[in-house]
């Protein structure tokens, strides 16, 4: 379990001065001079020593994403773009880092920027989050009037602006392309990769984007040493995460915890427990709505990381747990997802344009058993048209948990759809 | 160049091609929806996915660039499943309606299922409906059809230039429409038609009228403006049914203007199909020996002298060959085919467009004087605009306020700043001095005018002294409207040593000295100017020239006759038969040589290639078909102060400048949603 001393959002629950004072007092913009002046290429060999990697869902190496930026500016400027459009359902820790801990993004966007050159980054912050963006940009405003940011940011001699952009409620543009497009004022659409935004993003200009956590976690590994991140959690899987536990738990909450944690003892210790105890458990989504969904078996020794995840074929994701115990209607809860996706879907490319309302039609009649059994592998094999198929992650992500169901809970389908035929020859 | 393999070949291609590109030039043919190489790249519809070594997903090779070493495979189970993934997703929300819908036969969703898709379906839901949108006259939608591709919504925003056509809503609600309800203002509109891989945009006129397996194709070139875009005449039976752009890289690319493309309803409506003779005032039916008959005898009682021809805007070459041929044998000098009273005579260099269509490419600054090519020649404006997309290109204009689709700086519409450039004294020929290609373009609003000779002179100057007449470049371009013109002034249908111009014959027959006037499709001068004067007209439609004749030679258009034009380019090119002229009507040069037999005058020539091969003699440039010849350059031009009247564009309704589009149904449409009508309507209209 993480000591109280190796937490980085020691603010996470708005206990303290969310603003500047309070901010440093908390140690936040303490030495921020002195990081800069160590200079750009020892930034990000910490970062990349640090083993964080990206907080956002993909789990990029972070330190690695920065170093892909052109070393020298050229006709071009750099752009650093902060991704606080989290949209995840079952996900709300940048909103909370955002609500309680402002100064914490507004250091780190300095930092990134200065360690990629760039003297611009925009945050772009999800639209409902409306107190969020007031917060977000008293914070801002603060640590303009300090000259923490601005002309000479910090007196480390380097110039950096930071805008804080409202989006306006897509879930696409939590992805990264879409994301700039909607940044230029365009249709939130994926663009195609590559080019990457490293080489052509904003405007045209290299651009990085990164997860709120990543960014505002960076200060304080630089502060306190890439070795002591790394020092936390498992190889390639370490530091600490903040963890969003929602669902039928006693006490659902967000808390950092260190990676790695196994998921039992993190339900248990923060969110009170399953409801009913732990074999009420049906089963927990461990990386929000888009990754596959675990059964209680594999939930009972997994533990909370990139790899681990990945290995029991499901993904750490946002690191947004959802539990679901006995009382869950299991079909009718991946079904919702389902429709979530078909929504959001931005209809740009074919696969998930059409398979994600076809994926959730059939998912409707499945939740009551109108279907056949054949058309269980008919849907199984849709989701894998539309997996891998896409322009963006979004093809993926509405096919993944519908993945799973069919892994993990097969017999439930089958029996609704035996019960609903044999409802069907009594009438 | 990096080299790459694949299925086992290796190609080695220029760097920034794509993967679809590179299996292009092996002969792999990759199927696709969205790509288009003329449109920006949009990878949205999924087809044309191939798998690539060290790559864990499939990728779209029509947006991957090719890489050395790369190893591509497109015939592998992974492929053939995602090409059937992408087909069953098109086709889950397509409506299957095949059997009535206009693009049946020709659809490349219908194609590539053939090819590539499932035998049967899996799909057991509800069909999506989408509401179909109002494109205008032109454009008919059938939106159920849609499968997204953005072709159209990417052809307007870049080719045409009018951001007027998206998509709004997300995921499976995205629809393609315009901004509330609004027709498509472009000129180029029907392109998207061509464009649609489905049946979703189809020919509003064409609608339900043939299919496309039932049509006879014929290949040949467009006359209703001066650009000579190369078409394709589809014809049932007797009849054009329509009219597509073929591809032809250094005139419309794949291109076709509306009216070019909508105007041919008109060739079955006001067709002059027999001969007719005024007698009594009224003009009567008549054979054509009677038509020849009554000509013959006025021209035996009139002397040469007395007699004129003008040329209109869409006569052939043979047949003013031929009618120039017959008139000089009669002993007339009045022969004039610039019915627009251009003054444009000189050396062959004088009145083309020097640099050719394709030349825009190379070009860096450009001086439009006089003219609107959106409204003169829309296809040849799209060039104009590829070209400034590019980037590192200026355009100015003297001449009309107009949106061009591209940004450019107008110097305002006064001919005394034509002057100052070509003085020095304007900024603007230090960026013509700078420039390394410069261009200008002439239009007809700068050239008919009564003082179009000095502004002739002028441009010149410009052209000469800011560097555009060079061994390597000729930027001095003179923008035609009329497919004629060029012809006329190559083969010399002009007024002969002390003849009259169309404004020296209209005041002749005014005053009384011009007794017989022969128009040979001239529909566009002041009828009322030609007094008492005997009026043969010789043309296809019942347009203002036949309503003032007094004797009709039913003549065929353009569809309807091996003729041969020369573009603003100095391109030579033949239309083809495609469909025999209705009723009585013939072939021109046909009439003027029966006529000239009649008359006592019989013409040297039989056949269609004893014609040709005399135009050839006449205007060596006539020897060369298809391609641009180099051309001789000289003085014209007139020196002298420009009068102050602002300069205009000779066009004020695209859709209505010839005797065919005047009599289309569909250019009627288009004159009405478009150019406005005279009176508002109210709320409660209709």
């Amino acid at each position: 379990m993480l000591h109280d001393k190796d937490r980085v959002f020691t603010n996470l629950y708005g206990l303290h001065d969310w603003r500047l004072a309070g901010a440093r007092a908390r140690g936040d913009w303490d030495g921020t001079k002195e990081i800069l002046a160590k200079g750009r290429d020892w930034i990000i060999d910490e970062m990349k020593t640090s083993g964080l990697r990206g907080r956002g869902g993909a789990g990029f190496p972070t330190g690695l994403k920065w170093s892909f930026m052109p070393k020298e500016v050229g006709a071009r400027p750099h752009y650093l773009v902060v991704n606080a459009d989290e949209g995840e359902p079952g996900t709300c820790k940048d909103r909370d880092i955002i609500r309680q801990d402002p100064h914490k993004l507004v250091e780190g966007c300095l930092i990134a920027s200065f360690a990629m050159a760039a003297h611009t980054c925009y945050i772009y912050i999800r639209g409902e989050f409306i107190r969020e963006a007031e917060h977000l940009q008293a914070a801002v405003d603060e640590a303009y009037a300090a000259g923490l940011i601005g002309k000479n940011a910090c007196g480390s001699g380097w110039d950096f602006d930071l805008y804080v952009y409202r989006g306006a409620g897509a879930y696409v543009c939590g992805e990264e392309t879409a994301l700039i497009q909607s940044l230029e004022g365009k249709k939130g659409q994926p663009r195609l990769k590559p080019p990457f935004p490293a080489g052509v993003g904003l405007y045209g200009c290299p651009t990085t984007v990164n997860n709120v956590e990543s960014i505002a976690v960076a200060p304080t590994i630089l502060r306190r040493g890439a070795a002591w991140f790394a020092g936390l959690g498992r190889p390639k899987n370490s530091g600490t995460k903040v963890f969003c536990i929602s669902g039928h738990v006693e006490r659902p909450c967000n808390v950092e915890e260190e990676m790695g944690i196994p998921l039992r003892e993190l339900i248990e210790k923060h969110a009170g427990g399953v409801r009913g105890g732990w074999d009420n458990l049906l089963g927990i989504i461990p990386g929000g709505s888009s990754v596959p969904v675990l059964t209680k078996s594999i939930c009972d020794t997994v533990l909370m990381d990139f790899d681990s995840l990945r290995d029991v074929r499901s993904g750490l994701g946002t690191a947004a747990v959802i539990v679901m115990d006995k009382s869950t209607d299991i079909v009718r809860a991946i079904t919702r997802l389902s429709k979530f996706y078909k929504h959001e879907s931005c209809g740009q490319c074919t696969p998930c344009r059409e398979g994600t309302g076809w994926m959730w039609r059939v998912m409707e009649r499945m939740s009551v058993g109108r279907a056949t059994v054949e058309e269980i592998d008919m849907l199984d094999d849709v989701t894998r048209q539309v997996e891998g198929h896409t322009i963006c992650a979004l093809g993926d992500a509405a096919a993944w948990p519908i993945q799973g169901l069919i892994r993990s809970f097969r017999p439930e389908l089958e029996r609704r759809i035996a019960e609903a035929r044999a409802n069907a020859v009594a009438a | 160049m990096p080299k790459l393999t694949i299925d086992g070949r290796e190609v080695e291609v220029e760097a920034g091609t794509s993967i679809l590109q590179a299996a292009e030039v092996l002969g792999i043919e990759i199927p696709r929806f969205c790509y288009h190489e003329r449109l920006a790249i949009a990878g949205n519809c999924r087809m044309c996915m191939v798998e690539v070594a060290n790559s864990p997903k499939p990728v779209a090779s029509c947006a991957m660039p090719v890489a050395d070493g790369m190893v591509v495979r497109t015939n592998t189970p992974v492929v053939a499943k995602a090409r059937k993934g992408a087909l069953e997703f098109l086709l889950i929300n397509h409506p299957l309606d095949c059997p009535i819908c206009d693009q049946g036969g020709e659809c490349d969703l219908q194609d590539e299922t053939m090819a590539y898709g499932y035998d049967r379906g899996r799909f057991a839901e509800n069909k999506r409906a989408v509401q179909d949108k109002n494109f205008g006259p032109l454009v008919k939608t059938t939106m159920n059809r849609c499968i997204h591709c953005t072709r159209c919504i990417r052809f307007i925003t870049e080719v045409a230039g009018v951001p007027e056509l998206g998509a709004t809503g997300r995921g499976e609600n995205m629809e393609v429409t315009t901004y509330v309800e609004k027709a498509l203002s472009s000129e180029l509109s029907g392109n998207i038609i061509d464009l649609c891989p489905v049946g979703a945009l189809t020919s509003k006129p064409y609608a339900y009228t043939a299919r496309s397996w039932e049509l006879k194709k014929t290949e040949s070139i467009d006359v209703l403006d001066a650009v000579g875009a190369a078409i394709r005449i589809d014809s049932r039976g007797n009849q054009v049914m329509r009219i597509l752009p073929r591809l032809n890289d250094d005139v419309n690319e794949e291109w076709l203007s509306d009216k070019s493309r909508f105007a041919c309803d008109a060739l079955v409506r006001q067709r002059l199909d027999r001969p007719y003779v005024r007698r009594d005032g009224k003009l009567r039916e008549a054979t054509w020996n009677e038509a020849f008959t009554a000509i013959s005898e006025r021209l035996k009682a009139t002397s040469g002298a007395r007699i004129a021809a003008i040329a209109g805007d869409l006569a052939d070459a043979e047949s003013m060959l031929a009618l120039k041929e017959l008139f000089t044998a009669l002993g007339s000098v009045h022969l004039d085919g610039r019915q627009d009273g251009v003054k444009l005579a000189g050396p062959r260099g004088s009145y083309i467009f020097n640099s050719g269509i394709a030349g825009i490419d190379r070009a860096d600054v450009l001086l439009l004087i006089g003219t609107d090519p959106r409204k003169e020649a829309p296809v040849l404006n799209a060039r104009i605009r590829k070209r400034w997309l590019k980037g590192g290109f200026s355009v100015a204009a003297v001449g009309p306020k107009a949106d061009l689709t591209y940004r450019h700086d107008n110097l305002g519409d006064d001919p005394a700043i034509l002057a100052a450039i070509a003085k020095g004294e304007h900024p603007f020929a230090d960026k013509l001095k700078a420039a390394k290609n410069p261009m200008l373009i002439i239009g007809q609003g700068a050239l008919t005018r009564t003082d179009g000779a000095i502004l002739l002179g002028l441009a010149r100057k410009i052209a000469e002294t800011g560097g555009m007449v060079r061994d390597d470049w000729n930027g001095f371009n003179v923008l035609h409207t009329a497919a004629a013109r060029v012809g006329a002034l190559d083969l010399g249908f002009l007024p002969g040593i002390g003849g009259r111009d169309v404004e020296g014959i209209l005041a002749g027959a005014e005053k009384g000295d011009i007794d017989l006037v022969y128009l040979l499709g001239a529909d566009e001068i002041d009828m009322a100017r030609l007094g008492r004067a005997f009026v043969v007209y010789q043309g296809h439609h019942g347009d203002a020239g036949a309503h003032r004749a007094d004797v009709i030679l039913p003549g065929a258009a353009y569809t309807e006759k091996n003729a041969t034009y020369v573009n603003t380019e100095g391109r030579v090119q033949r239309t083809r038969l495609a469909v025999f002229p209705p009723g009585d009507a013939k072939e021109d040069w046909t009439i003027v040589r029966a006529l000239s037999e009649v008359v006592g005058h019989k013409l040297s020539f039989d056949t269609l290639e004893q014609l040709r091969l005399h135009l050839s003699a006449v205007s060596p440039s006539f020897a060369t078909l298809d391609r641009l010849q180099t051309v001789d350059w000289g003085a014209f031009g007139a020196e002298g102060t420009p009068a102050s009247d602002p300069l205009v564009s000779p066009i004020e309704n695209y859709y209505m400048t010839d005797s065919i589009s005047r009599a289309s149904k569909t250019m009627a449409e288009c004159t009405a949603t478009f150019v406005g009508c005279a009176h508002q309507r109210s709320g409660t209209h209709g």
